[in-house]
Order: C-alpha cells, then sequence, then structure tokens
C-alpha cells in the first residue's frame, strides 16, 4: 500500500509517500525513526495488522514547515528520512 | 417576569432561522427481513466530523442503518445513531455482536471492539456498494477528502487525504448553501439551470469561496450561476486530489457529496468516466465497511475456535 501523508493548499502539494509494502520487513532497523529531526516517524499497527511507519498526525498538515531545515537551504545535499530508509520506501512530493 | 419567561417571549419574537444546510437524517432497514434469524450482527459506526452513521450488518448482508448530524461529543454521537435504529427495530446493544467504530470520532466509541480507520472503512465499503470492480473512491467527507485506490477485495493499495482545508468538503457546501438561502439538496439540480456554464470560483479556500460567491451576486449573477461556479470549482478541487493517485475505471464517490448531482456531474466530465451506480446511500459507506470488518473479524475468531 502507498499510504500519503500531507496535504495540499494554495501554496503547493506536501506529502510523504510510505511504501508499505516496502516497509513491513524493514532492513534499515527502522532507522527513518531516528534519522528525522522532527521525530515525525512512528511504527504502527495499520488496518490490516502490518507494523508499519507512519508520519504522526500531529506533523501531515506541517510537512512544509517541518521537513523546510532538511532540504537543501537548511544544508542538506539529501533528505535524511529517504537516506536512512534503505528499502526506499519514503519519498516527498516536493 | 422571570429569566426563564423572559427568555421564552424573546425566543417566541425572534424568528425561525431557516437552517438551509440541514441534509436529510434517515433511518432505514430491511423490512423484509428479521435480525432475529441472523447468526452473527455486527455493526460499523462512523462518527464524522459532521454526520454519524450506525449500520447494521446480519451474516454479511447490509439490514439497516441510521444516518444523522454529530453532535459536540463522539461517545453521544455514537450512542444516539445507534440507539437511532436500535429503538426502531427492537434490538439491544447485547443483541449485537461485535462492534467497530470508524472516522474522526472512533476512538471514542465506547462500546467497539475495535477501531479502523475511515480509509480502510470506505474502500471495504465501496467494495459492498459498488462491487469488486470498483478501483478509485473519492470520499468527499464533511471537513475532509479522501483519494483511495483498492484492490477487488476492497483493500486500500493507495490513499492520500487532505483535512487541512475545507475545499471541497460537505462543510463547504453547506455554507455556500446557507449563503445562498437554498436547501442543501436542491444545489445540485439548481447548478445546471443556467444558460452558460460560470468559470470555477478562483479560491480554494472556502472563507475566500464565500467573499468571491458574495461579490458575483453584487456583479449580477444569479444564484443558480454562482452555485454552477462554486460546485464547479469543488469538482476541479477533488480532481486535483484525484490525479495525484492516478484514476482507474471503476470510480465510486462516497460521502454526503456523492448525493449532490452538480458536482458529481462536473467530476465525471472533468475526469471523462462515469461512476459506478448504487442504491445504496453513499454516505453509509464507511460504517457499512466497518460492521463488515466486523463480519469478517467474527467469522475469523469462529475459525479458530
Amino acid at each position: 500500500m502507498i499510504a500519503n501523508y500531507g496535504y495540499k493548499d494554495g501554496s503547493g502539494e506536501y506529502y510523504i509517500s510510505i511504501d508499505t509494502d516496502k516497509c513491513i520487513d524493514c532492513t534499515a532497523a527502522r532507522a527513518c525513526l531516528t534519522a528525522c529531526p522532527k521525530n515525525m516517524f512512528e511504527i504502527i499497527t495499520d488496518d490490516y495488522d502490518d507494523e508499519v511507519a507512519w508520519v504522526k498526525k500531529e506533523s501531515t498538515r506541517t510537512l512544509a514547515y517541518s521537513c523546510a531545515e532538511c532540504k537543501p537551504a537548511g544544508g542538506y545535499t539529501s533528505l535524511p528520512c529517504i537516506t536512512a530508509c534503505t528499502p526506499g520506501a519514503i519519498k516527498h512530493s516536493w | 417576569m422571570n429569566a426563564e419567561v423572559a427568555a421564552a417571549s424573546v425566543a417566541e419574537a425572534a424568528p425561525e432561522k431557516k437552517e438551509f444546510w440541514r441534509w436529510q437524517e434517515n433511518t432505514v432497514w430491511d423490512e423484509n427481513k428479521d435480525w432475529r434469524d441472523a447468526k452473527i450482527i455486527t455493526c460499523g459506526i462512523d462518527v464524522g466530523s459532521v454526520s454519524s452513521q450506525a449500520v447494521l450488518v446480519c451474516d454479511g448482508e447490509l439490514y439497516g442503518y441510521n444516518s444523522m448530524r454529530t453532535g459536540n461529543n463522539s461517545p453521544d454521537s455514537a450512542r444516539n445513531a445507534l440507539q437511532g435504529i436500535m429503538d426502531k427495530i427492537g434490538m439491544k446493544l447485547e443483541d449485537i455482536n461485535y462492534v467497530v467504530g470508524t472516522g474522526y470520532g472512533r476512538v471514542n466509541v465506547p462500546f467497539a471492539h475495535k477501531a479502523i480507520t475511515e480509509i480502510a472503512c470506505h474502500a471495504r465499503g465501496a467494495n459492498y456498494m459498488g462491487g469488486n470492480k470498483v478501483r478509485t473512491i473519492l470520499d468527499m467527507g464533511g471537513q475532509d477528502c479522501k483519494a483511495i485506490h483498492c484492490d477487488e477485495k476492497g483493500k486500500v493499495t493507495n490513499f492520500l487525504m487532505n483535512d487541512k482545508c475545507a475545499a471541497g468538503t460537505g462543510r463547504g457546501m453547506e455554507v455556500i448553501s446557507d449563503l445562498m438561502q437554498i436547501p442543501i439538496a436542491e444545489l445540485g439540480p439548481r447548478s445546471f439551470d443556467v444558460d452558460v456554464e460560470p468559470e470555477a470560483v478562483s479560491s480554494i479556500c472556502v472563507v475566500f469561496a464565500k467573499s468571491e460567491a458574495l461579490g458575483l451576486l453584487k456583479a449580477g449573477y444569479t444564484k443558480n450561476k454562482v452555485i454552477a461556479a462554486y460546485c464547479q470549482a469543488m469538482a476541479e478541487r477533488v480532481v486535483s486530489l484525484l490525479e495525484r493517485i492516478g484514476v482507474e475505471e471503476g470510480f465510486f464517490i462516497t460521502g454526503g457529496i456523492a448525493k449532490n448531482p452538480g458536482v458529481v456531474k462536473r467530476i465525471e466530465r472533468i475526469l471523462g468516466i462515469k461512476q459506478v451506480e448504487t442504491k445504496i446511500d453513499s454516505q453509509i459507506a464507511g460504517a457499512l465497511g466497518a460492521a463488515l470488518f466486523g463480519y469478517t473479524l467474527m467469522q475469523k475468531q469462529a475459525k479458530a475456535a
């Protein structure tokens, strides 16, 4: 399942996508949890009883701001969450 | 005159404010069946931000439901929704084998055995309502909007939701209904009663769309033309959301806005596909899906025992 967390507003589209099929058997020891400086990821049991990562509810409406410091303007050349997720389950839409 | 009498006098003197936004609450059940004959009775309770539904499923088949406006707290809304149908059919809570809560207030359904997200429940409900050919679901809820892809069993394969903005939601339509002073059920049909289809209102924000609608009325637009412009804007808004995950054949719309042909026909026109028709109330899809999840869980428990 591709789970898209985020929103679209007048300024643009801000979604973090998590491919739960790649996330279920994580080979990166859930590195996303510690890689995100804003601690936005969390492991949950989804509706189909799979343990997967998701973006915490309180973060989904503020992604444009919360992720800003990890974008190139913040000094990063690659996003920490995407780099840490070696199975390639995480993507940003912007 | 005491305060109570004074308040009553004021209430009598004040003209009754018409609630144009108020949609039809209803309780429906299959009078040809008796729930007492069922081996497994499951219930889905969808406590949404605007409406609450209780759906009863007997042996995996839809038996009845109650749909009403959500009150100011989730537990009471859940209780009232279920009580509304149970009172009419002579059922008690103890007669129900399994209750699943869903929707925005799902964790606050006191008598629920399990809570499941509305995304999974809408997909499951749409699969029941529209059949196993349903692949793309658009849920236009009271205060959010969801685009969902599912497989032939109604299992979610891709989803996204937008709950940050009320544009493209039922609440937005209620605001326009009140502004135009036209009952909400008439908005859709009236939106087609225009000589030329107007441009969509440009604002995607409900607050600004309301200001823009007022501006159009002052500029000489008829009410019908303003409604058409708003319906078009809503359609364009949700289509942009859908396009993010892609639209496949087997398109199905759930939620209250599915009852508004002014929006539905415009979405179909933009996408170039027709939605899958159903005779079941589109507003109960989430609760129906929840009840069906409950039925599957009961079957699994029975097999395991």
